[in-house]
């Protein structure tokens, strides 16, 4: 129930960031389509902590400034072995082992691995994740295990 | 304080704007499909973010800034999403993500 | 300002255009699209600012989900031969 709740807030920003029309009509719209959403998402057992996983928001929003650093450095990185004169890239591909125990903890985690350049998720098993990198560094990396230790933490143990 | 944040922004924008090109470099430069998703992933992240960062600080806050932060949480969760549906297709369509930097302008598997 | 920006963002659209001309694998030019489309994202929000009208960032944000869409769609036609279930 908190969740139907929780989502029907979340639509309504959504609807009010789009609209930005304060009109009554508008809005009571926009309170309908809302409750039509909520109700047919319910229906179809979508609104579980898969579908809308809120519970993990708190935990998510410590772990993304983390992220963004790696990102940025990552990024450098990328466009340092793009724009280097001679194309000399060691490239490579290896299983690294994941941690998560829920499936929205391995999204997490494999979009963490695609989001950072110089590394991508190729296929996702519920242990590992295939992960092709520009270079073997990063790989090595991934391998030492920060990254899914965050992502660990974010999913939160039950 | 305009000033600076106009600086701010000035930087990013074009920051990210060079980001872009390099991704584009990048796509065009790198030998084969695997090292491309990369070049792809710099204009995902980088790119988007100093760009839209860039947007932000020239808005004013209100609606159009909300405006602004969706469209990066959009791109922000669907990018990678796209990029590991295309390494991913790639690899069933049985191309080998070990061929290192074997160059694949030569082959002409259509 | 956004001129310059603007004057990028085309750039590094041409460029990529060159990769979805060359292939040489399909996958190749479904990347080269979808990396385009990201950029026509950001052209569509900067070319709102350019010209002072922001409701420009709505079409931004609809095309930042079609973009997403039409890459799982030709990924997905490609791979199988068909959209939705087997004909």
């Amino acid at each position: 129930m908190g969740r139907m709740i929780s989502l029907a807030v979340v639509l309504l920003c959504v609807w009010f960031v789009l609209s930005g029309s304060t009109d009554p009509f508008l809005l009571a719209s926009g309170v309908v389509s809302v409750l039509l959403v909520v109700i047919i998402a319910h229906r179809m057992g979508m609104i579980d902590e898969e579908g809308f996983p809120i519970q993990l928001l708190g935990r998510v929003v410590l772990y993304l400034p983390w992220l963004v650093c790696q990102i940025a450095l990552a990024n450098l990185a990328v466009a340092r072995t793009i724009l280097a004169p001679s194309m000399k890239i060691d490239s490579g591909s290896a299983w690294v082992p994941a941690s998560q125990k829920t499936p929205v903890g391995l999204v997490v985690f494999a979009n963490s691995i695609t989001l950072t350049p110089g590394t991508v998720s190729l296929s996702v098993l519920e242990d590992r994740i295939h992960v092709h990198a520009l270079s073997r560094k990063s790989l090595e990396d991934l391998h030492q295990g920060e990254m899914d230790r965050r992502v660990s933490a974010v999913e939160g143990r039950r | 304080m305009n000033i600076l944040i106009d600086a701010v922004s000035w930087i990013a924008l074009v920051t990210g704007g060079l980001l872009m090109v390099t991704s584009a470099l990048g796509m065009v430069r790198l030998p084969n499909l695997f090292t491309r998703l990369h070049a792809g992933s710099l204009a995902d992240t980088g790119g988007v973010g100093l760009i839209l960062l860039g947007l932000i600080l020239q808005t004013e806050p209100g609606l159009n800034t909300l405006k602004l932060l969706l469209i990066g949480f959009v791109l922000f969760l669907t990018t990678p999403a796209a990029s590991h549906a295309v390494g991913h297709a790639a690899l069933l369509g049985g191309l080998s993500p070990d061929s290192g930097d074997a160059d694949d302008s030569q082959s002409t598997n259509s | 300002m956004f001129v310059t920006v603007t004057a990028l963002l085309v750039a590094s659209m041409a460029i990529t255009l060159v990769r979805v001309v060359r292939g040489p694998t399909p996958y190749d030019r479904i990347l080269g699209v979808n990396v385009h489309g990201t950029m026509t994202v950001l052209l569509i929000a900067v070319t709102g600012y350019l010209t002072d009208r922001p409701d420009f960032l709505d079409l931004s944000i609809a095309y930042a989900l079609l973009n997403f869409v039409g890459t799982l769609a030709a990924l997905k036609y490609f791979r199988f031969g068909h959209l939705g279930d087997e004909p």
